[in-house]
């Protein structure tokens, strides 16, 4: 239970990255499983190469994923904004097959991990890996600076009235398109992060960003689009929905309570189960 | 008419070459090649009748395909069913159920319906992996002596070919002769602005619903026909997400919205992938070279290669749809 309750803030910084380009520029960012798994493979080589502290290398992870972000927007994003759905949907796509196959092309598909170990804590008859409870936190520092980001500072600021509205955003003399590609570099260091601290969680592969992707999904539509913080709060659901299920069932059947359950979510709740609480 | 229609006749001519090219010195080599090219037109275009004529996304296009293969060779083999029978089965089941999911998640729309498609296929993925009679995440496998009924198994899979091949004609057909009806006309309402649709009188709901449940009806026929070529299945290989998105790549290249599109974007992509795949220097970028592609088409030439022809030559548009 505990375990899902760690692991789930780490769903729920994944998702707040798709969650935030969403809101703010109307795009379901498809490079978002590709870029949680380079913040793995980021973490296995900084790791690997500088032998520093893991939760320090999340700060030049964090760095790269920025401006990575700010160049996949001029590349890709910025054509096709305000043109149907399909077209950012696909050049998105596409940008995910390129870094997917240029990936497996120098990691190839097999497993890795990241040999980290943090000392575990013992309360009573449980034992919580260090790992987990660093990962939760430093996940939770995270969203908490985003927060705080979008809500005191300019830029932030800039970001929440560009989503709001953008051509009165633009008369009040922002800059929307600076505005978008920051943005967007901010989103994908989101998931860079999330997939950094993943990879000192479990071993992964260049695939299995897609996991995490619909994971992220999952989370981001239970949360309502473009609501960062509620996001968190339903990737913490999703990891206790998955540590409360895990005893009674086999895991296989996991995915299926989550999806059926993203689906009808869908249907029924099109705003997210908190957007219908706020509106 | 149909009949009057030239790519109709394109049709045509395009299955008796596919029919013919192999047979003449028995290639199976040449055979195997043009299978996969058949199937990915099947794919492309009646996903096709989603994306390019109702504006749908649709990225869990591959699910009617795998469902049908599942209930294609369960019929087969443990109910001992004749091949043609249980296709048509799966087909009709497998709109069955469209019918029945569309009718739930075609209420969203836009996004919302792209990320639903997604949802439906790894709900429905994940559920035949702890499905029992259907071997879980083993699969199932096609004893040979299910090839035995049809006179061994070389003249089973030369039958399964032309029957594939069948399916494909009848797929483009289906995608012409949607298209210049008044059932297409709406489809095309609904695409460019659906509440004006609604509001000159298109009933939305049930031709989206229609719509969602023809698309699945062929790709299920050609899932029982090619796993049963193929003896065996497995969930990963049934669902494969990646196939579902490689679809949408080939209608994109070919060209979104036209009939032809479909199948050239298809052959395409298919001839462009064992190229490179064959290709000792490039294998490894095969993704790469395929995503640099679309973004290449998304961002310079939404209208795939037959846009791009339309555009030099307007009087194309028709002859070729």
């Amino acid at each position: 239970m505990i375990d899902g309750l760690l692991v789930g803030s780490v769903y729920g910084l994944a998702a707040m990255g798709l969650s935030l380009i969403w809101g703010v520029m109307n795009v379901i960012n498809l490079t978002h499983g590709a870029m949680i798994a380079l913040g793995m493979f980021g973490m296995y080589v900084l790791f690997g190469a500088i032998t520093g502290h893991p939760y320090v290398l999340l700060l030049p992870e964090i760095g790269v994923g920025l401006l990575l972000g700010v160049v996949v927007y001029w590349v890709a994003i910025h054509w096709v904004i305000g043109r149907p759905m399909l077209m950012s949907l696909l050049s998105t796509f596409a940008v995910n097959m390129i870094i997917i196959g240029i990936g497996t092309a120098v990691w190839t598909t097999s497993p890795y991990n990241v040999n980290f170990n943090l000392p575990g804590l013992t309360v009573g008859s449980y034992t919580f890996t260090g790992n987990h409870i660093a990962a939760a936190v430093a996940a939770l520092i995270l969203a908490l600076a985003l927060d705080l980001f979008l809500r005191r500072t300019r830029p932030g600021k800039a970001i929440r009235a560009v989503s709001d509205h953008r051509e009165a955003a633009e008369l009040m003399g922002i800059s929307s398109t600076t505005v978008l590609s920051i943005a967007f570099g901010i989103g994908i260091a989101m998931a860079i992060a999330s997939g950094a601290l993943v990879a000192t969680l479990f071993p992964f592969t260049i695939l299995s960003g897609g996991t995490y992707q619909l994971k992220s999904f999952v989370v981001t539509v239970l949360a309502g689009l473009g609501k960062p913080l509620g996001a968190l709060v339903a990737g913490v659901l999703l990891g206790l929905l998955e540590g409360a299920v895990t005893p009674f069932m086999a895991a296989s059947w996991i995915p299926l309570i989550e999806f059926t359950l993203f689906v009808v979510v869908l249907v029924a709740f099109p705003r997210g189960i908190f957007g219908k609480v706020a509106a | 008419m149909i009949l009057r229609r030239p790519s109709f006749w394109l049709i045509l001519i395009l299955s008796a070459a596919f029919v013919y090219l192999p047979l003449r010195g028995q290639n199976v080599p040449l055979r195997e090649d043009l299978v996969l090219v058949a199937v990915a037109i099947i794919l492309s275009s009646n996903l096709n009748l989603m994306i390019g004529y109702t504006g749908y996304v649709n990225f869990g296009h591959i699910v009617f395909y795998g469902l049908g293969g599942y209930i294609g060779l369960y019929l087969t083999t443990a109910r001992g069913w004749n091949l043609v029978v249980a296709a048509l089965a799966a087909g009709v089941a497998v709109s069955f159920l469209a019918l029945l999911f569309g009718v739930g998640i075609l209420r969203l729309r836009g996004a919302y319906f792209a990320l639903a498609t997604i949802g439906v296929l790894q709900a429905v993925q994940a559920f035949v992996i702890n499905f029992d009679p259907w071997g879980r995440s083993t699969g199932m496998y096609m004893s040979f002596e299910a090839y035995k009924s049809w006179g061994g198994a070389m003249r089973a899979l030369w039958l399964d070919y032309y029957l594939v091949i069948g399916v494909m004609a009848l797929s483009l057909i289906l995608s012409l002769a949607i298209k210049i009806s008044k059932f297409g006309l709406g489809l095309f309402a609904i695409r460019e602005n659906e509440d004006a649709a609604s509001v000159l009188g298109v009933n939305t709901t049930v031709y989206k619903a229609i719509v969602y449940s023809v698309s699945a009806f062929l790709p299920a026929v050609a899932g029982a026909l090619m796993f049963f070529k193929n003896g065996m299945i497995d969930p990963f290989v049934a669902f494969e997400f990646s196939l579902s998105l490689e679809g949408i790549v080939m209608l994109m290249l070919g060209g979104q919205g036209t009939v032809t599109g479909a199948a050239l974007g298809a052959g395409m992509y298919e001839w462009l992938r064992s190229f490179l795949l064959t290709s000792p220097k490039l294998s490894d970028f095969q993704l790469v070279i395929a995503g640099g592609l679309l973004l290449v088409v998304v961002l310079f030439a939404p209208g795939g290669l037959i846009g791009w022809v339309y555009r030099l030559l307007p009087r194309a548009r028709g002859v070729i749809e």
